[in-house]
């Protein structure tokens, strides 16, 4: 009940189910990053890969993905709804100090991202953004099997400039949530202290920056055509 | 009349023990029939409120502030005095006991003194319980430091913010009594009369500040905590709202005033920069252990940078006056001294009132780090304000008035001489004589409130029914009339000149005349000045708005109309009182430049009762005996 | 330091008369105003000219205006006790201020302050917070010896470094959520520190962050504009510590 009900409960559970999707975000980008090569067959071997786990572990990974997206926008919403009416009417003249264009505007970065997501999922998961190239209807093959052609929909996805568009100004999206939410967590999870504070927003915002970095180099590449499918 | 303090004989050592026994008590169970009324929620109302409310009574608590937090009890820098002898360097109680005395220029009453000496320890116990973060070592144990008129370190500390903490520990326990429903705790009130009903005090008037309502709350008891009256020298170190009004108020009902003469003017503070300012900020003593004090030789060098004038153009007054104590020397003895070289033309910074107070020395002997290490916030403090850095150039100070040593007059059971009007703190007359030692006025405070009071409110409760007088009692009605009809008076002059005008003008007439010095002629001079001002504030001054609004200007007519008709009775106290000492310094009885008492003729508390409007008050005397110790003359040369 | 240069400054003040009144900003004029007034100082001197005119003066909270009290809180410029660093307003100087310039003078904007008159506001509301647990339920008297409980220095260095707090209500002021929780955090921490305060902490902490909540403040979100507002400096980690404080308490 504390948990859901109280302040700083509601404030723990934002910041564990934020803090989760940022891990998600780390993992993903590396397994994503095997678009470069790293990885014999490149990305069509990772997606292969997940995709051959058991089921169980597959569905079970993806419905806690969801309860924390869900957890996250459930309190996000309600938590802001009540944060506007801390202070109903503002000052004339606007003075501040230490918030951020970032920590002020979370819920509008997490509304962008959130309707990313969905994009995202309609683009990659569900494929049917650009139904013509969908992995799932084109395969090639790999290790004498035929799989998913997971490369090709990316490329020919990103070599549209509104799609690689849409991806960059996400990750700028998602930069600007994470660089606060980062060590937003650290301070919610009272992992911080005088000293480390400050140091913990840099390292935030490293991350974040990251984050970006890594993301946005695979639609940038591909539509630079640096990297061809 | 000759007033009786009945304090207990027999040893000093078991009179409070013994007075103990002999109080009676009442009933835990009757204890909540009992109504009692604390008005003021510094360290003295805040710890009675907060320890009646637990013992069981009614209590219902009363502040100005829009917080009881906020008292000004707050504001205290430097420490708390207490009998602990951790140090082992020779402390007792016996010895606090003595200091006080002393220190207080023998014009103090030895019981009630003892009794605080006593109590300290227990104080100190009392608020490490509740959670004040004390200085400490680095093995954990409490630490002391050194404070003026003791030769051992008995003063605990919590930064430089001393008051703040204990006052928060205070404020703290009366939050759990208010949560706990035994205290219910009025804020932005302010007491504008005592309620006395067949001489007894039955409740008090306030004024709800936000609506502006007359509100009469009544009781078996009524408790005054509220502080000392040095704003009537309009500058002052006291908070803006420190008024001397609910002690006037109770003494025109009865209460005698006792040494209203007794103000204590401390040596450092930060000097007034023009006419607009309104308060003066208090630099810790401490500074004067490493600073040194002087002013220009020659009245030239006044206008120049004070780097420039050379070692030997310098007149390091304390040092030559009093070689011995050299800059330490207490509180009056310095405060008088700078006023005298100011007084010979020979003062710096505006106006020529101020000296300086030089670090120059120390910082060559001990290093700028060592200095900012031991008083970093202090010139900080002292650069806000005066935008000059101390490190660079010397400071300048002034004394300002500080502390009320008089008050109303109460016998050692803290009841004046109205029965069921009890006076704590600041706000009585009682342990500290003529001048207060430093760090001193916390652990009175803490005292009346947490351990006098509660033990002899119930004293006089066993003697009397509960409840038997109630708001719908016509007196209170009348009392909300009278106090209306004085606020529609002011209301309705629509004069000249403002609140703060007379204010500062009051204040001007109170500092020139009877503030560190005071001469015959100068007293007299204010007496036949301030009944003209007074009689020039009811025909000219503007107070804007209406009572039944929040009105700030109609608050300080109040207070400012009470101080007026006070500072009368403070100079006719100072006029009588034919000998100097303490904070009481006329410059017809001295020695050489040093106070000169008169313990054949004036070795007696000094009560003043009220005699009506325009009419000479009647003085009552309660002599003061010294069985333990002996009458000494106070000499730092 | 006695120059006789004076400033003139236009000041646009929050008037309203009453709780229920909307309230509207007014100008005024400050004159003859030098470097050396305080901030305070400067607003006697404009309402004394406002006495002689017949106006109504600006009302404020203020008391021993020498920054301890916490009674003092006007938003000047945006700035919760005019942005000054570890300054109250009443310590701020006019010398922080230029010939000509304007500035806007408003109460602390909070859901939990309602403003009663002018610029001044209703904090009960940080009372009720301290009333719900900050405190040691001891009893007077009856307690151990001071030196009974050893507290190094450290530690009482750390727990004075909350205690400091004035209670004045600029974090909630310079909060866009108007949250408490510095204020709640740094009380929380002080007696969760100190040996003495330690029992009662879970109940503590739960029934502070509580009252806050009902009392109409919001969420934090870590923006630490409390941090920047304060006039004592009080650090965010007193929030983090008021967190690790709540978890405890959730497992407990």
């Amino acid at each position: 009940m504390q948990l859901t009900s109280s302040s700083i409960g509601r404030k723990i559970l934002m910041a564990i189910t934020g803090q989760a999707m940022v891990l998600f975000a780390v993992v993903h980008l590396l397994g994503n990053s095997s678009i470069f090569g790293w990885l014999n067959g490149g990305i069509n071997a990772y997606a292969e890969h997940l995709h051959s786990l058991p089921l169980p572990i597959i569905v079970g990974f993806r419905l806690a993905l969801l309860a924390m997206v869900c957890v996250h926008i459930w309190f996000g919403i309600q938590l802001t709804i009540e944060n506007r009416g801390g202070r109903p009417q503002q000052y004339a003249v606007k003075s501040t100090q230490k918030a951020t264009f970032a920590s002020e505007n979370m819920i509008w970065t997490g509304s962008l991202l959130g309707l990313f997501l969905l994009y995202h999922l309609a683009h990659f998961t569900l494929q049917v953004i650009n139904p013509e190239t969908a992995a799932l209807k084109n395969l090639v093959p790999l290790h004498n099997e035929m799989v998913p052609n997971v490369l090709g929909m990316v490329v020919t996805g990103f070599k549209n400039f509104f799609v690689s568009f849409i991806y960059v100004g996400a990750m700028v999206t998602l930069f600007l949530h994470l660089s606060h939410g980062i060590q937003s967590f650290f301070q919610t999870m009272g992992w911080s202290c005088d000293k480390s504070q400050p140091l913990l927003v840099k390292f935030g915002t490293l991350v974040a920056l990251g984050l970006f970095l890594g993301y946005v180099t695979i639609p940038l590449t591909i539509f630079a055509g640096i990297l061809k499918g | 009349m000759i007033l009786d303090g009945k304090c207990p004989t027999g040893p000093i050592e078991q009179t409070w023990d013994k007075h103990r026994f002999d109080l009676k008590l009442v009933n835990p169970a009757n204890k909540r029939k009992y109504n009692v009324i604390v008005v003021g929620t510094g360290l003295a109302g805040g710890a009675a409120a907060a320890s009646l409310g637990e013992l069981g009574y009614n209590v219902q608590a009363f502040c100005y502030q829009d917080s009881p937090r906020r008292a000004h009890s707050i504001a205290a820098q430097g420490g708390i005095n207490a009998a602990k002898n951790y140090p082992n360097d020779g402390d007792s109680i016996y010895r606090l006991f003595y200091d006080t005395i002393k220190g207080g220029d023998f014009r103090a009453r030895e019981a009630d003194v003892w009794r605080l000496a006593q109590v300290s320890n227990n104080i100190i116990d009392q608020c490490v319980a509740q959670g004040v973060p004390f200085g400490r070592d680095y093995a954990g144990y409490l630490d002391n430091r050194s404070f003026g008129g003791a030769q051992v370190s008995r003063t605990f500390f919590a930064r430089g913010q001393t008051g703040q903490q204990l006052l928060l520990g205070a404020y703290s326990a009366l939050s759990r009594q208010i949560k706990l429903g035994s205290v219910k705790m009025y804020d932005r009130r302010e007491m504008l009369d005592l309620v006395v009903v067949d001489g007894v005090a039955r409740g008090i008037t306030v004024r709800n500040l936000v609506t502006g309502e007359m509100e009469s709350y009544a009781a078996d008891a009524v408790c005054l905590a509220t502080g000392g009256y040095v704003n009537v020298f309009y500058l002052s170190t006291n908070a803006m709202g420190c008024s001397v009004t609910a002690n006037w108020k109770a003494h025109k009902k009865g209460a005698f005033f006792a040494n209203p003469c007794y103000t204590q003017i401390h040596p450092t503070c930060i000097p007034q920069a023009g006419d607009y300012q309104s308060k003066l900020t208090l630099m810790s003593e401490s500074l004067r252990n490493d600073g040194r004090v002087w002013v220009p030789k020659k009245k030239e060098d006044c206008g120049k940078h004070p780097n420039e004038i050379p070692e030997d153009a310098r007149d390091y007054y304390l040092e030559r006056k009093y070689p011995s104590y050299g800059n330490l020397a207490p509180r009056d003895i310095a405060s008088r001294a700078a006023k005298e070289q100011c007084d010979d033309g020979r003062g710096v910074g505006p106006g020529g009132r101020g000296v300086y107070l030089d670090f120059g020395d120390s910082i060559k002997r001990l290093g700028e780090d060592t200095i900012r290490e031991r008083y970093g916030n202090l010139f900080e403090m002292y650069e806000k304000i005066t935008d000059e850095n101390g490190y660079k150039r010397p400071m300048r100070m002034y004394p300002a008035p500080h502390y009320s040593m008089g008050g109303l007059w109460v016998d050692y059971n803290l009841m004046s001489n109205i029965p069921g009007l009890f006076v704590l703190g600041e706000a009585n007359f009682s342990v500290h004589g003529a001048n207060r030692l430093g760090a001193s006025a916390l652990m009175q405070g803490l005292a009346d409130g947490y351990f006098v009071i509660p033990y002899t409110i119930g004293g006089y409760l066993a003697t009397v029914k509960p409840g038997q007088v109630k708001t719908d009692h016509p007196e209170f009605k009348q009392c909300e009339e009278d106090v209306k009809a004085e606020q529609n008076k002011m209301l309705a002059i629509n004069g000249k000149k403002t609140v703060f005008e007379f204010m500062r003008e009051i204040g001007g007439l109170m500092w020139e005349n009877c503030g560190m010095a005071r001469t015959k002629e100068s007293l007299e001079t204010n007496l036949k000045k301030i009944p003209a001002l007074r009689e020039e504030f009811w025909k000219n001054v503007k107070v804007t708005g209406s009572g039944a609004e929040l009105n700030q200007q109609l608050e300080n007519a109040g207070r400012t109309a009470d101080f007026i008709e006070f500072s009368e009775l403070l100079c006719r106290d100072a006029l009588h009182r034919n000998e100097s000492c303490g904070g009481h310094f006329r410059s017809e009885f001295q020695d050489a430049g040093e106070a000169q008492r008169d313990d054949v003729n004036f070795c007696y508390v000094g009560a003043w009762e009220y005699k009506g409007a325009n009419k000479e008050p009647e003085l009552h005397k309660e002599p003061l005996k010294f069985d333990n110790v002996h009458l000494a003359i106070r000499s730092y040369k | 330091m006695s120059d006789h240069k004076t400033m003139t400054l236009t000041l646009i003040v929050w008037r309203q008369k009453n709780a229920s009144d909307a309230g509207k900003f007014e100008t005024y004029t400050a004159k003859n105003i030098t470097e050396h007034h305080s901030f305070l100082e400067m607003l006697d001197c404009v309402n004394e000219d406002l006495i002689h005119t017949g106006k109504d003066p600006i009302v404020f909270d203020h008391d021993c205006r020498e920054g301890i009290c916490g009674m003092c809180s006007q938003v000047v410029n945006g700035a919760p006790h005019g942005g000054q660093e570890r300054t109250t307003v009443c310590q701020l100087h006019m010398r922080k201020f230029k010939d000509g310039d304007t500035i806007y003078i408003e109460p602390w904007r909070a859901r939990a302050f309602p403003i009663i008159r002018d610029l001044i506001v209703d904090r009960s509301a940080l009372d009720k917070i301290i009333q719900a647990g900050g405190y040691t339920s001891c009893h007077t008297g009856g307690v151990a010896d001071g030196n009974a409980i050893l507290i190094p220095k450290p530690v009482a260095d750390e727990a004075m470094d909350a205690a400091e707090c004035v209670g004045c209500g600029a974090c909630v002021a310079g909060c866009p959520n108007g949250s408490a929780m510095l204020f709640t955090g740094a009380k929380v921490s002080q007696l969760a520190i100190l040996p003495q305060g330690k029992g009662e902490a879970a109940a503590r902490v739960r029934n502070m962050t509580n009252t806050m909540t009902e009392c109409g403040f919001g969420n934090c979100t870590n923006h630490y504009e409390c941090m920047a507002a304060c006039p004592k400096g009080i650090n965010v980690k007193f929030i983090a510590r008021m967190n690790r404080e709540f978890m405890k308490a959730l497992i407990a």
